[in-house]
């Protein structure tokens, strides 16, 4: 699937007006562990299809990370409605990875 | 269908284990490289500018360079976690994925990870406002007031990496002297934005939504307001699984190795910044010469299994 990069513009119609939950990784170019997170992010993103997989570089959207209280990339957070369910910070090989987001999905 | 057993299977992939593929790969071993995160401590946003050919690469360019060699030549490489090593007649490996994995050798290529401080509150404000990367981080805390924790060189890189934000960093140190290089530590001592809090162990993080302040045992400076936690107090070997399998630990728990990487138990070789091997220098370069040498090491011994497989026994 296309991870689609949401700035200021498209915030509203991408997340907050999604008709399926949103998960956001938070992330930076000069983050290596975000780095090594990203091509996982898009792997998953083809085999958890009840979620839209979202990204926010930090680096350009410092209002919506500051909305977010962002404070350590990589973050993962799942968006609901309008509200957010639960987030995680840090890097996690892709079977950790996976089993944090459905845990998050527990909770939607 | 009949379940591969592969030659080796190398764990881990940072340089030691990718160069152990590529040694083994040119003496025409099956070759399967496990690991959970490519690249090992390498992944961070390093720059490396003392592994030979390259006089100045970015760490996570120099590994993904070794990782296309290691695959042209054939190895074959998968993400999964190993929660288990069994030694039988030959090794199963056991991966979160629960898939099993099974070979004549295995090589250990395992690394070391960061240290935690494993205080309350430091898992959970991870992300709001307990961070181990600087370079990944310092830019949330713009005009703040930080702590770093720990007196090493990495520490003193994480505290000048934040100074370009923060108002103030407090570096605070369990010990009355540091370990990292004098120049650096003269650099923070003349800076008016740095203070030290020497002798003293960070007991609890404490906030609301984010970190607010820290407790400590130092009398002076009992508790911190700040806004950022950076933990840099050092690594510790990946070695618990290698444990449960009964490899032989030194007693700062690396695993222990011969000249020829054998660890103590007959099959398992170990690699990198895990082993207490080559006089202990955790340098790329070095993690790269052991893979070379416990792939050789390894050769040898599947060489001598293929005669003692026919008898249906391998590693005893």
């Amino acid at each position: 699937m296309t991870i689609i990069h949401v700035n200021k513009e498209n915030f509203e119609k991408e997340v907050l007006h999604s008709d399926k939950p949103v998960l956001i990784d938070f992330w930076a170019p000069w983050c290596g562990p975000c780095k090594m997170m990203g091509p996982v992010f898009e792997e998953l993103s083809n085999e958890i299809t009840d979620l839209k997989f979202v990204k926010i570089n930090t680096q350009d959207e410092q209002e919506l990370a500051a909305q977010f209280q962002i404070q350590g990339i990589p973050t993962m957070s799942l968006i609901k409605g309008n509200r957010e369910v639960d987030r995680f910070s840090g890097f996690a090989p892709k079977p950790m990875l996976k089993q944090k987001i459905e845990a998050m999905m527990k909770n939607m | 269908m009949e379940e591969k057993i592969y030659d080796t299977i190398i764990v881990g992939t940072g340089p030691a284990g990718y160069t152990a593929a590529i040694y083994t790969r040119r003496y025409n071993m099956s070759t399967l490289v496990l690991g959970e995160e490519f690249g090992g401590q390498m992944n961070i946003d390093y720059d490396v500018e003392n592994y030979p050919g390259f006089k100045r690469i970015k760490g996570i360019e120099l590994m993904q360079k070794i990782h296309d060699h290691a695959l042209s030549l054939g190895a074959e490489i998968e993400a999964d976690i190993i929660t288990e090593i069994k030694k039988d007649k030959i090794f199963t490996i056991t991966g979160m994925t629960g898939k099993e994995y099974k070979a004549k050798t295995l090589i250990l290529a395992l690394g070391t990870k960061r240290r935690k401080l494993g205080i309350p509150g430091e898992e959970k404000f991870a992300g709001r406002g307990v961070s181990y990367c600087a370079t990944c981080d310092s830019n949330f805390f713009k005009d703040k007031t930080v702590a770093v924790i720990g007196g090493g060189d990495s520490a003193f890189a994480s505290a000048f990496i934040l100074l370009k934000h923060a108002k103030k960093v407090y570096i605070i140190h369990r010990r009355d002297e540091f370990r990292a290089k004098p120049g650096i530590v003269n650099d923070m001592k003349l800076n008016t934005k740095v203070e030290f809090v020497m002798n003293a162990n960070v007991k609890e993080i404490l906030g609301e939504n984010n970190v607010t302040k820290i407790i400590t045992d130092s009398k002076d400076m009992s508790e911190i307001k700040l806004d950022g936690v950076f933990i840099d107090v050092g690594v510790i070997p990946n070695t618990e699984l290698a444990k449960k399998v009964g490899v032989e630990l030194d007693e700062e728990n690396y695993i222990k190795v011969t000249p020829k990487q054998e660890t103590n138990v007959s099959g398992i070789y170990a690699v990198g910044d895990v082993t207490n091997g080559s006089s202990g220098v955790k340098q790329m370069i070095v993690a790269a010469a052991e893979g070379a040498i416990a792939a050789t090491s390894a050769f040898s011994q599947t060489r001598v299994c293929k005669n003692e497989l026919k008898d249906g026994d391998c590693n005893d």
